[in-house]
């Protein structure tokens, strides 16, 4: 493999890891502050594409379908913490798995009955179409490169939020000890609310900024969903600097384990299985990575215990 | 129904006919999820078909499988064990085929497969009472490769996803494929992000890039493809460019070369009527999925005109006759029960704001698949 390609491949594997982080960012902070797994999150950043393809559709803009995914999501978000998810706080886990998965049918069934089975057109914004050659001849997509740069931006501006705000010390008292901050009178009700749909937004971007390179359908959520699970759990559940650690090294294990694998397997196996073994064991990677990751910290990355 | 039977059991006992019992069909296919495009236009091809014959001593029940092979599993046997069905049908990916249709047949219960055509069935494999009406999953892929060579190609690269049809895909067009390949590579079924892929293919040198990619996953290839800035030319099965997906991938897709079994140029009267009474129905194009829905129900229609369900040989002679109109042309069976027939090279167009295949040549003419000298039956 060249050093170009290698170069090519690592920004892939940039692009993937900040796309998961829009996507476990909000997931990470339901899970740290309120204790609540959101099996929802998937669905909400179908909902954020979905606006996003539709307010496209019907003005044209890019733009305009980014803010309306920011918007559609954040108010499902808030939509749903305020008529149920605000319930299950105190239930235990497996009550909030029942009523999170029922939520993904609900979403699911519901998107399907507003726009139809059949996947939805989102395009990329035409300034943005095609590739851009960066410094030593690579080819790389403007889009993507645009995702990076978006997606690092967020990141930035999250840890600016939890860091340097007031409203981030009282998420972050919050997720010490919930009972002394209220009792402090710092309405927690508000904040759930707001850190529920802030990262519902943030997911509704991620839908919306994806879904112009792919496909805007009914269960795109999912696959990501289990995703981002993975990045929590390796960086630490609660923590935003858990998440972008763990959602880089989630997006270069994948992207550099199914180019390298089959390569390596090709050194010593004919190649027809060199392929098939590299393949299969590449979508394997990423759990072999948490897998080792929990081995030596059991609580992740920059879990506290 | 149960109700319905029984009156019609007293009539026919009281006027002394001898008509045929009822013949009750059950179709599991995926209506959920990200597949339920395909699964959906099967349905609706399948049930325009039943309406069509507008026969009465006929029930279908719908199930949906979501894609996931245990549960499909849990309805061919609910269907078959409490439902008491005669003929199972409609399922759409091979893996759930795999699970589902040896246990049906090995039951004495008829299989007639709407899509799905893994290897396995149409050689070792095969049973008398199993039934492609689409194709064997090579087929497609085996005219791309022969396609390619008239093209003058001589060095593609090769994906698929890694489960039972993307295997199949890619030995479908190694097998026709002269040229050399400059690489091989099996993705993640679901797999939504190619740009390791395409960069791959970017540093490949190869000529043309072949790919298997069905549903969603063809539509992020395409777009990413697009924006990639690689113009290699690209050729597919029909898959990636039916009519449920072609307006999602929009202008990505315009002027690939994919080849199909039917189009909804293909010229004879029951295609057009079908493409018409389709649209009338449901308000959009039919897919290649919905016309091998349609033939499907045809064929099962024909066969029941001949035959009665009961008597599983006659029942067997008349579906391996496949006596009906195809929207195909000529339809005709194989020894092991897999179409012999024309695959056609499409191009993809744009008819007004739609996007659309016209048929550019035939890749090949009477076809049959290559594991039929394996099936004993």
């Amino acid at each position: 493999m060249t050093t170009l390609l290698f170069i090519e491949q690592m920004l892939n594997g940039l692009q993937f890891g900040v796309m998961l982080f829009l996507m476990s960012a909000g997931l990470t902070l339901v899970f740290g502050v309120m204790g609540l797994i959101n099996l929802a999150h998937g669905s909400l950043y179908m909902v954020g594409a979905f606006a996003a393809a539709a307010v496209a559709a019907a003005t044209g803009s890019f733009v305009l379908a980014l803010m309306a995914s920011l918007a559609a999501a954040a108010l499902a978000g808030a939509l749903i913490e305020l008529t149920i998810i605000r319930r299950l706080y105190d239930r235990d886990h497996l009550d909030q798995v029942l009523a999170t998965f029922a939520l993904i049918l609900i979403f699911s069934e519901g998107t399907r009955w507003m726009f139809g089975s059949f996947p939805l057109f989102l395009d990329v914004p035409s300034v943005l179409a095609g590739p851009v050659t960066l410094p030593g001849g690579i080819q790389y997509p403007a889009y993507r490169l645009s995702i990076i740069v978006i997606g690092l931006v967020v990141a930035a501006g999250m840890f600016g939020l939890i860091n340097r705000t007031r409203i981030g010390i009282r998420i972050r008292a919050g997720e010490a000890d919930r009972e002394m901050i209220a009792a402090l009178g710092v309405d927690i009700a508000k904040l759930y609310t707001f850190v529920f749909a802030l990262g519902a937004a943030l997911a509704g971007f991620a839908g919306a900024l994806v879904g112009a390179i792919q496909s805007v359908q009914v269960g795109m959520g999912e696959p990501v969903l289990i995703l981002a699970f993975v990045v929590i759990v390796i960086g630490g559940i609660g923590s935003i600097k858990g998440a972008f650690v763990g959602a880089l090294l989630v997006g270069f294990t994948d992207t550099m384990g199914r180019v390298l694998l089959p390569q390596v397997f090709g050194l010593f196996l004919e190649p027809s299985a060199a392929v098939s073994v590299g393949s299969a064991l590449a979508s394997m990677l990423i759990y072999i990575l948490m897998a080792g990751v929990l081995v030596f910290r059991p609580r992740g990355l920059y879990g506290v215990a | 129904m149960k109700l319905r039977s029984a009156a019609l059991a007293a009539a026919m006992a009281l006027t002394g006919a001898t008509a045929q019992a009822d013949v009750k069909v059950g179709m599991i296919t995926t209506l959920s999820g990200g597949g339920a495009g395909l699964g959906i236009d099967v349905r609706d091809g399948f049930m325009l078909a039943v309406k069509q014959a507008g026969r009465d001593d006929l029930d279908v029940v719908i199930e949906d499988d979501q894609r996931k092979p245990d549960i499909a599993v849990q309805l061919a046997d609910k269907m078959i064990q409490s439902e008491k069905v005669d003929v199972l049908t409609g399922i759409i990916w091979s893996n759930l085929a795999m699970a589902v249709v040896p246990a049906a047949t090995a039951q004495g219960k008829f299989y007639l497969s709407p899509n799905a055509g893994p290897s396995p069935l149409a050689g070792k494999g095969c049973h008398e009472n199993y039934f492609n009406v689409a194709w064997q999953n090579d087929n497609l892929h085996e005219a791309a490769g022969a396609y390619a060579n008239d093209a003058g190609l001589k060095d593609s690269f090769i994906l698929a996803p890694n489960y039972p049809a993307g295997k199949d895909a890619l030995t479908g067009y190694k097998r026709f494929f002269e040229g050399d390949l400059s690489g091989e590579l099996y993705t993640k079924l679901g797999q939504t992000d190619y740009a390791a892929e395409i960069a791959q293919i970017r540093a490949s040198g190869a000529d043309s890039v072949y790919f298997f990619l069905p549903g969603g996953m063809g539509i992020s290839f395409l777009k990413q493809y697009a924006a990639s800035g690689v113009d290699l030319p690209l050729v597919g099965p029909a898959f990636s460019f039916d009519q449920g997906i072609l307006q999602a991938v929009g202008d990505a897709a315009m002027g690939v070369k994919n080849t199909s079994q039917w189009n909804k140029d293909i010229d004879n009267a029951t295609n057009a009527a079908f493409v018409d009474t389709f649209q009338a129905e449901y308000g959009r194009l039919p897919s290649l999925y919905a016309s091998q829905g349609f033939d499907t129900a045809n064929l099962l229609i024909s066969a029941m005109v001949k035959a009665d369900v009961a008597d599983a040989d006659a029942f067997r002679a008349a579906l391996k006759a496949a006596e009906f109109d195809s929207v195909r042309g000529d339809f005709a069976f194989g020894d092991n029960h897999h179409p012999v027939q024309d695959i056609y090279v499409r191009e993809v167009i744009k008819e007004g704001d739609v996007y659309t295949n016209k048929i550019i040549a035939t890749g090949l003419s009477n076809h049959a698949d290559a594991y039929a000298v394996d099936c004993k039956m």
